[in-house]
């Protein structure tokens, strides 16, 4: 299902300092025309659909189409990602609409601690098994047939 | 010889580091969050370069809605003996069980970090990741949606992993005084051998997708985790949906590629996944199997895996008693061959039990967990469900293989050889570093290692910070190591850049710059490649079936596209990137056929068949196929390494 920039919508991300869609596309795809100062898809054959756009995009210009060679017109599955949660609307092709809501994170984005309450890495025991969390807090690695 | 004629030179940026790790998927980060902890106070400099965006790179980039592997009460020989299972007998059982001893540890963290983790309260009900529960490390019960598999929310799962990866490096960056250690949007092309000390790594050269600028970086280890390998044979969809496929379709084969141009030995390179999913979206099945307990059958109504099971174990012996993946997906295809298709999953039914011991707001929330699995992780999948009026809890929904794929984190085994953990297993397995790989200072993880399959995300992540730890002894070890690279800096800018060269030199010859005799680009580089993995070395046009004939047919093929990739062409740096990635997948393509050719038997029904030996065969075969490519001579060298039990069955 390739992601398709709506004209009216996009505004290029002027202002920002950097476009949006094509800082999270995984696949390189989102493409800014400096002219229009428009995003847009550059190779919908090799969208994966992940849908990481439609969910950054700012002005919420970015939809998705069903992939051409195999999906029926008419549906259309959106996504409004908040900082705890995601709700997805999903209008099926006969017009009914299903609407759900899941939580995506339980700390607030930028918070982790990385060591809070973690042992420091002891460098004696590099050569043996365990990463520092094991070896700080002196947990044994099972080995087989000796437990 | 460097000669920009018709394109401008690039900028060329060279970085001394000592740690560098090519990729930023799950591996990458678990890699760089370990090193960073070991190497604190040591000033070893961390680097990381990834050809996307961190926060959505690698295969999680859409997200997850399970973790396939976490432990908790089971025991890693019990781990052991379900990978053997499912990878026919052939597995490097002491890399499985020092994975399985390590995994937790990384869920533990991915759940501390802010990932939500379903729980089951005391009275057994099950809860969604926003209930307020114990933790895993404190005691709390998962929802386990099969005997390994736990149930999350994991909408944003690589987005909190990559928020640790990033914090970490931005600590080792301060500390070490580096102006930067975190390179987005380059992609590594090839790796640097060095030309002092034999079989030893020195760094990796590639270019900015973005900007006019190669990069050369030197280092005293390199952790080449870069994916599987997508896209190499014909997909089912060929047009817009060739996008869609089940793996992610920017795992190019870098990982194999590369490390087997240097030399690094492979290992079980004929292994391959075929994933039976829900047809062309390719949505997980994995929660309907397990969690909603949904039969998959034909259109008659009967279940294959009934049907063909005596059959099966007549050609595949006790490993078709396992009812593996692959011999799942052999028992499907015999029905699809024989016209009883289309295969379908029983959603509707499934549902229907399931709802007859629940209340309405139990059954809205059922509903709920059928959809989210799929908005989590392949939301395509809902988009052909609504676009067909699907509604699963009234009507099944068709299952089909895919095209195949290779990779050594999911439900497959192909990679590289690496060196296993020091306490337990063969000396001769363990060669002094966990997960280096048989060059010096070479490392891998997640798809990069062979031998070892069903990691999955969270055992990608584990994985890499065994290898991290390990790459950080290694420096230490070899402190006073200087890289040596023999090419200038010039030559290699020149070698990365000649696609650009090639089209711009030629572009102008004809009227239109798709047709020109000069070069080819890299979206019909694909497709001929595509085209000829399919049709010789058992692609689904031949219903996954070769033979030595054809796989040597197929082979000579391989070897004229691989003179004709010196003429890649590509306008500008997007197709420059196409044209490297394809490149890569000439190469991993190569050794799947070179080691498909090798072993005479079938090992893996429903993925491949060797038409010329279609029953498995332990007495010959029980045995890890290996490989490797000689950078001097230009040749191959395939062979067998004996198969060891650590683990009674």
């Amino acid at each position: 299902m390739p992601s398709f920039v709506i004209s009216d919508k996009c505004d290029g991300c002027k202002g920002r300092d950097k476009t949006a869609c094509m800082y999270i596309c995984p696949h390189n795809l989102m493409k800014l025309d400096k002219e229009r100062m428009k995003a847009f898809n550059q190779e919908p054959e090799q969208c994966w659909e992940c849908y990481n756009c439609v969910k950054i995009c700012p002005q919420q210009a970015i939809e998705v189409r069903g992939y051409a060679d195999f999906v029926p017109l008419g549906a259309a599955v959106l996504p409004l990602r908040g900082s705890d949660s995601i709700m997805w609307t999903v209008k099926f092709r006969n017009g009914s609409i299903k609407r759900f809501k899941f939580p995506i994170r339980t700390t607030p984005e930028g918070s982790i601690d990385l060591w809070a309450g973690m042992p420091e890495a002891d460098l004696k025991n590099i050569k043996n098994p365990g990463f520092y969390t094991h070896q700080g807090s002196g947990v044994k690695l099972p080995v087989p047939g000796k437990q | 010889m460097a000669d920009f004629k018709h394109i401008q030179k690039p900028e060329i940026v060279e970085i001394e580091t000592d740690f560098l790790a090519i990729g930023g998927g799950m591996a990458a980060c678990g890699a760089v969050y370990e090193a960073c902890r070991w190497a604190k106070g040591k000033k070893i400099r961390i680097t990381m370069v990834d050809k996307a965006a961190a926060d959505r790179s690698g295969a999680v980039a859409m997200g997850l809605s399970a973790i396939n592997t976490y432990l908790g009460e089971k025991k890693p020989e019990d781990y052991v003996k379900m990978v053997r299972g499912d990878l026919m007998g052939i597995t490097r059982e002491d890399l499985v069980y020092d994975l399985g001893r390590h995994v937790d540890d990384s869920v533990h963290l991915f759940e501390d970090w802010g990932l939500p983790v379903w729980k089951t309260d005391d009275e057994g009900k099950g809860h969604d990741g926003s209930y307020k529960g114990k933790k895993l490390r404190d005691g709390g019960k998962p929802v386990r949606s099969g005997p390994w598999q736990i149930m999350i929310n994991g909408e944003s799962y690589k987005v909190i992993v990559a928020e640790a990866a990033k914090k970490a490096l931005e600590e080792n960056r301060q500390e070490t005084g580096v102006e930067q250690n975190l390179f987005e949007r380059v992609f590594i092309v090839k790796l640097l051998m060095d030309d002092k000390e034999e079989n030893r790594i020195a760094g990796a050269v590639g270019f900015s997708v973005r900007e006019n600028k190669v990069y050369i970086f030197r280092a005293n280890a390199v952790l080449t985790v870069a994916g599987g390998c997508v896209n190499v044979f014909k997909t089912r969809s060929t047009g817009e949906g060739q996008g869609r496929a089940w793996f992610p379709v920017w795992n190019a084969g870098s990982t194999y590629a590369m490390m087997t141009q240097v030399g690094a030995e492979l290992t079980m390179m004929e292994n391959r996944f075929v994933p039976a999913r829900f047809k062309d979206g390719y949505g997980p099945v994995g929660a309907w199997f397990l969690l909603f307990k949904a039969k998959a059958t034909n259109s008659l109504g009967e279940d294959y895996c009934v049907t063909h099971f005596e059959a099966a174990k007549k050609l595949y012996g006790k490993w078709a008693e396992r009812l593996g993946t692959c011999i799942r997906n052999h028992m499907m295809m015999e029905d699809m061959k024989l016209g009883k298709g289309p295969i379908l999953m029983n959603t509707h039914t499934a549902l229907q039990k399931l709802a007859e011991t629940m209340t309405p707001k139990e059954i809205k929330h059922l509903e709920a967990e059928a959809w989210e699995d799929f908005l989590d992780m392949t939301i395509a999948q809902a988009g052909v469900w609504a676009a067909n009026n699907i509604e699963p809890e009234k009507t099944p929904s068709e299952i089909m293989p895919s095209e195949p794929y290779l990779l050594g984190s999911h439900a497959g085994c192909a990679g590289l050889w690496v060196s296993g953990p020091e306490d337990f297993g063969p000396k001769e397995w363990c060669w002094g570093y966990n997960r280096m790989t048989t060059v010096k200072g070479l490392f891998t993880a997640g798809d990069g290692v062979g031998a070892s399959g069903h990691k999955f995300s969270s055992g990608s992540h584990a994985e890499g910070r065994i290898a991290g730890k390990s790459m950080v002894s290694w420096i230490l070890d070899n402190a006073g190591y200087k890289p040596s690279v023999a090419a200038s800096a010039d030559d290699l800018a020149y070698e990365v850049y000649r696609p650009l060269e090639n089209f711009a030199q030629h572009k102008n010859y004809t009227t239109a710059e798709d047709i020109n005799p000069n070069y080819i680009k890299p979206n019909m580089f694909q497709m001929r490649l595509q085209k000829i993995m399919d049709e010789y070395v058992g692609g689904i046009s031949t219903w996954y079936m070769t033979s030595k004939t054809m796989l040597e047919a197929g082979l000579k093929h391989l070897e004229k596209l691989k003179e004709d990739s010196v003429k890649l062409g590509a306008a500008d740096l997007h197709e420059l990137l196409r044209a490297w990635e394809n490149y890569h997948r000439l190469w991993a393509a190569e050794a799947h056929a070179r080691h498909i050719h090798f072993r005479e038997e079938t090992r893996y029904p429903g993925y491949y068949y060797r038409g010329d030996f279609l029953a498995l065969n332990d007495q010959d075969w029980r045995c890890f196929v290996n490989s490797k490519y000689d950078p001097k001579t230009g040749k191959w060298d395939v062979f067998k390494r004996e198969y060891k039990q650590i683990i009674p069955d």
